[in-house]
């Protein structure tokens, strides 16, 4: 995912001393390390069961345990991954090809460019309450149809927020990563995309061969990139689910944060063990999609 | 009508669409179903606002631009030396630093506030303004730290040695050679951070401890309150700023937008 990229010409391999290079870093790496190390770090030290204000305690698993053994955490895990893998998969199918579509109409440097940039800064909270009063039982859209008379009433209205299969939080996912995606696509194909597919068609290339041997290697990498992010945004985010999601089941940011802010503070550790939870999960599905890609490049070249 | 021009019109329809009943409840004061508009239009929700609880809500976007101003700020202060160290050398260890500095990224900002917390209450930053900029600033770092390495990977510094030849102090050099070259991606760099730091929710709350009520927080609350039209305009005030940023960094990015991302 974090591939380094090629240093300036004019400088690769020169190295310059330790000293400028820790005064360059240093100070970045100090916030890094104290406030977000420190954060995990201690986060970690709480939900194995350390309490600073009690002399410590002794430290054991019996938090994570607790996590692990209850019986909504598999519901709750599962829920968490559908909504972040569905709405990933959905937006990475739309950018594809729509990106294709913005460089061939050399639309990237119009109006539709800055229309497009428009949900990038609009945040999660505001998109949820937009899709709550269009999509829900009395929302806009229900109010459409029954004043044109095809459903009687709200109760007759498909049931879209706060419902089974999330379908209001996954539409707003979708609204707010497709430019996302869509951008980091766009950055490639606007380089180099254009000459390449040219050449392969000069070479007698058709359409379907231009774009699985020629586009979409060229953009694999950007690609899983911005749905690396994406999926690991969703996966770990409370304000979606939270304003349209159901009561139960509910996905592990939203079970962690109500643990955390329980009343009582028992449950504390038990949230921060969740909120490790979230975060391991994520970290195994970059690792994992990092060793896949090593294996399909492995057998591409054996071909 | 042209290709282009229609799928301008769809994104622009898609775009937009999900705002219209945000407008039609913010200027509503009656409007039961299954009326395709409100009954009765005013303005009740923004001279609610404006007057009734003009202090609340100004306090609360004051709070919010504070906070996005001086997290941005500060991240572009530290991200820009270490944007340029990862950008123009290779040195040992480089990989490993740069997992560590990118790695907040993919950790969800909920995590580390929980585990912040109880060291923050023991250091006295909870509930403080500095707290909540600190962790805003472990996960907007990151962003900046990436968009300007890619920066710098395009930047060649032999412009500034001219520049010293030809007699430029420090100053001058940064100011009239270095700056220049990198604005585009320093506009990019302090959107990113701006935004993120700008719609965050629950890192603010727990940090926070509910004593910082950016507009976020007040929304979150307005919306358990149940009071829709006052909920969709205070929306509308929180999504404007943003836009207004976006607008003025295209203007100054020359319609580039986001295509300086690598």
């Amino acid at each position: 995912m974090f591939q380094p990229l090629p240093e300036s010409p004019a400088q690769a391999g020169t190295a310059p001393g330790r000293l400028r290079l820790l005064m360059l870093l240093g100070p970045a790496l100090a916030i890094i390390l104290l406030f977000f190390g420190g954060g995990i770090f201690l986060g970690i030290l709480q939900a194995l069961g350390y309490r600073p204000g009690a002399g410590g305690g002794s430290l054991s698993l019996s938090h994570f345990a607790a996590v692990f053994t209850d019986p909504d955490f598999s519901t709750s895990l599962l829920m968490t991954l559908y909504i972040a893998t569905v709405s990933t998969l959905a937006a990475a199918l739309c950018s594809l090809p729509l990106a294709l579509l913005l460089t061939r109409l050399a639309a990237t440097s119009s109006w539709i460019n800055v229309i497009l940039q428009i949900p990038l800064t609009v945040p999660h909270l505001v998109i949820g309450i937009c899709i709550s009063l269009l999509l829900s039982p009395a929302g806009l859209v229900s109010r459409l149809l029954s004043w044109s008379g095809l459903i009687a009433g709200p109760a007759a209205f498909p049931l879209l927020v706060n419902d089974t299969w999330s379908v209001g939080i996954l539409l707003s996912y979708i609204w707010k990563e497709i430019p996302f995606i869509t951008f980091m696509l766009v950055a490639i194909l606007k380089n180099s995309g254009q000459e390449l597919e040219e050449a392969a068609q000069t070479l007698g290339a058709s359409p379907w061969q231009r774009f699985r041997h020629v586009t979409l290697p060229l953009l694999a990498p950007n690609l899983r990139g911005a749905c690396l992010i994406v999926f690991a945004f969703s996966f770990g985010a409370f304000e979606l689910p939270f304003l349209l999601g159901k009561t139960f089941p509910m996905v592990l940011p939203v079970w962690a944060y109500r643990n955390y802010s329980d009343v009582d503070l028992m449950a504390r550790p038990e949230g921060i063990a969740i909120g490790l939870i979230i975060a391991a999960v994520v970290i195994c599905a970059i690792l994992l999609s990092q060793g896949l890609t090593r294996m399909t490049s492995r057998q591409g070249t054996a071909r | 009508m042209s290709g282009r021009r229609f799928l301008g019109l769809a994104i622009l329809l898609l775009v937009l669409l999900p705002f219209v009943p945000l407008l039609l409840w913010s200027v509503s004061e009656q409007w039961f179903y299954p009326g395709l508009l409100p009954q009765k239009f005013g303005l009740r929700s923004w001279s609610y606002i404006f007057s009734t609880a003009s202090s609340q809500i100004a306090g609360g976007l004051v709070q919010s631009i504070g906070l996005s101003g001086v997290t941005t700020c500060l991240s572009l202060l530290i991200g820009i030396p270490a944007g340029r160290a990862l950008g123009l050398y290779s040195f040992a260890g480089k990989r490993l630093i740069a997992l560590l500095l990118l790695l907040p990224v993919i950790v969800p900002p909920l995590c580390v506030s929980m585990g912040l917390h109880l060291w923050f209450i023991r250091l006295g930053l909870a509930e403080t303004f500095f707290g909540v900029v600190l962790v805003h600033l472990s996960f907007c770092l990151p962003y900046t730290i990436f968009v300007l390495w890619g920066v710098f990977a395009d930047y060649n510094p032999e412009f500034e040695e001219q520049a010293r030849c030809l007699g430029a102090g420090r100053l001058q050099t940064l100011v009239r050679v270095t700056l220049p070259f990198i604005f585009p991606g320093l506009c990019l760099a302090a959107l990113f951070s701006f935004l993120l730091s700008w719609s965050q929710y629950l890192s603010t709350l727990i940090i926070g401890g509910g004593k910082l009520l950016t507009l976020p927080i007040l929304l979150f609350s307005l919306m358990d309150s149940g009071d829709r039209p006052v909920a969709a305009a205070v929306s509308l005030l929180f999504v404007l700023p943003a836009l207004l940023v976006l607008l003025a960094n295209g203007r100054l990015l020359g319609r580039q937008g986001l295509s300086g991302v690598r």
